[in-house]
């Protein structure tokens, strides 16, 4: 009986089902449920895509908003989850817009890496005795990284910074985002294609040799060795490395 | 059965982004804060350094909203390991959540919903009860809930919460203004409420403002504490004695100051009846004697 009332209210919160209303009784508190439920997930919406909203308009954003709601029933126990199935409805309601959908992303892998697993930079000293060959780095849990073809990365820093954006733009040549968080705040940098692929081959399993060998086989040995090296002082610098370790002597080296 | 609490005389605010400065900076006249749990329940980041900065300078009350206490299918264990791991981490002078439900199956209302007072709810949520109360490791206390639609049943809410209480040893937070909400939107007598709790469990007491909606009134939190409530807090803490009390604003959160002064105004109250309580029980005594 009591699940039976629990789901007729599932129903009416989602669908407003007159006979479960019927079934639950109390118009006007029933009203004020269904006005909560669904002023909580817009607010939750609004909350992880401040700036998108700006971008689309609040009209446009209450509407996709709404569709959104209308079709997906939040279920995680936690709002902040519910902001991770808008970029599909994203993808859904503007086919055409790919500056909204990475604008998009881009403010979800931020709110992610807010409160993502802390872990502290490791210390380029630690990687004085490193076997290169065997070498694992770990990349921060805070690290997402994707392709892109439009300058979501310039509208989102026009607008985070109050600033007019620039009118939405394909890039003259594809390139990545990557987001991550240094101590407490978010970085976001846009990155070419090379260093993309390259922290994509480090996400696989962090075999520095592997990404060597990738480098490689883009750029030829000996410039392709260098550019290993200039991208691991560039992301030891970002703190983007938490860690190193050599698998085949079970060695981990772990600054915490 | 969970070891016991002891009552915490003190009083204090609920925790919100704006007045983080204003708790690490300075020495807020405060003796404890609440948090809201599943804002730190988060792997890592600004939110969880903060708390961990702020407990160590105050007491803190855990306030959870999600994890749905009355839930026809039960808790969710991912959820209470997580609170648990929270719960290890700060140390937290209470965990609470409230007489309602929010989940079911795989949907989540994100809302607290109101239960119906039957024998197969109580079995359900005396069950919840111990189940999280065995992950945690320690007793929970349970809030009454506002609530704008009420179903048929065999107790009174003030019932249901005396028998939670008495099977499952959890305590009980007060919440006056929803008291003072649903006694108005039910037509019972909110004095009858708090006649009714068994007050030897009450661990704590919730102060908050609420709305005047088109038919109802709405528990918003977005203003300062009503008169009405005011007055039957009084008359709450005459009836539990010294527990620790504080003032919940959600929205419209005003300058800490306001929160100060409201929380002086019950302190003020707090302390005017508790002597009151203990003139009466002095009185008592010496006409047993």
């Amino acid at each position: 009986m009591l699940a039976e009332l629990q789901r007729d209210f599932r129903h009416w919160l989602i669908q407003a089902l007159p006979d479960a209303a019927e079934r639950l009784g109390g118009e006007a508190g029933l009203a004020i449920y269904q006005n909560n439920y669904r002023t909580q997930l817009v607010g939750s919406l609004k909350a992880s895509y401040p700036l998108l909203q700006q971008w689309l308009g609040e009209a446009r954003f209450l509407a996709t908003a709404v569709w959104h709601i209308d079709r997906h029933p939040p279920h995680a126990w936690t709002l902040d989850a519910y902001a991770e199935g808008f970029e599909t409805t994203l993808i859904e309601r503007f086919p055409d817009n790919p500056d909204v959908h990475e604008l998009a992303w881009l403010e979800a892998a931020l709110g992610q890496a807010f409160v993502a697993a802390d872990a502290a930079p490791l210390p380029a000293a630690l990687l004085a005795e490193i076997d290169w060959e065997r070498a694992r780095l770990q990349l921060t849990p805070s690290l997402q990284c994707r392709d892109i073809c439009t300058n979501a990365e310039a509208i989102w820093s026009a607008l985070w910074q109050e600033q007019t954006p620039p009118e939405a733009e394909m890039l003259a040549e594809p390139a990545g985002l990557t987001v991550w968080r240094r101590d407490h705040t978010c970085q976001l940098r846009q990155v070419d294609t090379l260093e993309l692929a390259a922290l994509q081959q480090l996400q696989i399993d962090g075999s520095f040799a592997a990404l060597c060998t990738l480098l490689v086989s883009l750029l030829g040995e000996a410039e392709g060795l260098q550019k290993a090296g200039a991208l691991l002082v560039g992301w030891l610098a970002n703190e983007l490395i938490v860690g190193v370790n050599t698998p085949s002597t079970a060695e981990v080296m772990h600054h915490d | 059965m969970p070891a016991s609490l002891s009552p915490f005389p003190g009083y204090g605010l609920g925790l919100r982004k704006e007045h983080y400065r204003d708790f690490l900076e300075s020495a807020v006249p405060v003796d404890f804060v609440e948090v809201i749990s599943e804002n730190y329940m988060v792997p890592g980041g600004q939110p969880r350094h903060i708390l961990r900065q702020v407990r160590e300078r105050y007491p803190v009350a855990l306030h959870g909203v999600s994890m749905s206490i009355g839930s026809a299918d039960g808790l969710r264990l991912d959820y209470l390991q997580r609170l648990k791991s929270l719960v290890d981490e700060i140390e937290p002078l209470f965990v609470s959540d409230h007489l309602s439900w929010s989940r079911i199956d795989q949907f989540n209302s994100h809302d607290l919903l109101p239960l119906p007072y039957t024998e197969e709810a109580l079995d359900r949520v005396c069950a919840n009860v111990a189940q999280a109360q065995d992950v945690l490791g320690r007793p929970m206390l349970i809030e009454n809930p506002s609530s704008y639609l009420s179903f048929p049943g065999a107790m009174q809410e003030w019932e249901f919460l005396a028998a939670m209480s008495h099977r499952t040893g959890c305590y009980l937070l007060l919440d006056v203004n929803n008291v003072y909400v649903s006694a108005q939107n039910h037509g019972f007598d909110a004095h009858t409420f708090l006649e009714g709790l068994p007050h030897e469990r009450v661990r704590q007491i919730h102060l908050a403002g609420h709305s005047q909606g088109e038919h109802l009134l709405i528990d918003t939190h977005d203003q300062a504490v009503n008169a009405s409530v005011w007055s039957l807090y009084a008359w709450a803490v005459a009836l539990v004695g010294p527990v620790a009390t504080m003032i919940e604003r959600d929205d419209r959160i005003p300058p800490l100051h306001e929160l100060l002064d409201e929380l002086a105004l019950a302190r003020t109250l707090g302390v005017a009846a508790g002597r009151q309580r203990r003139q009466y029980h002095r009185e008592e005594a010496l006409h047993a004697g």
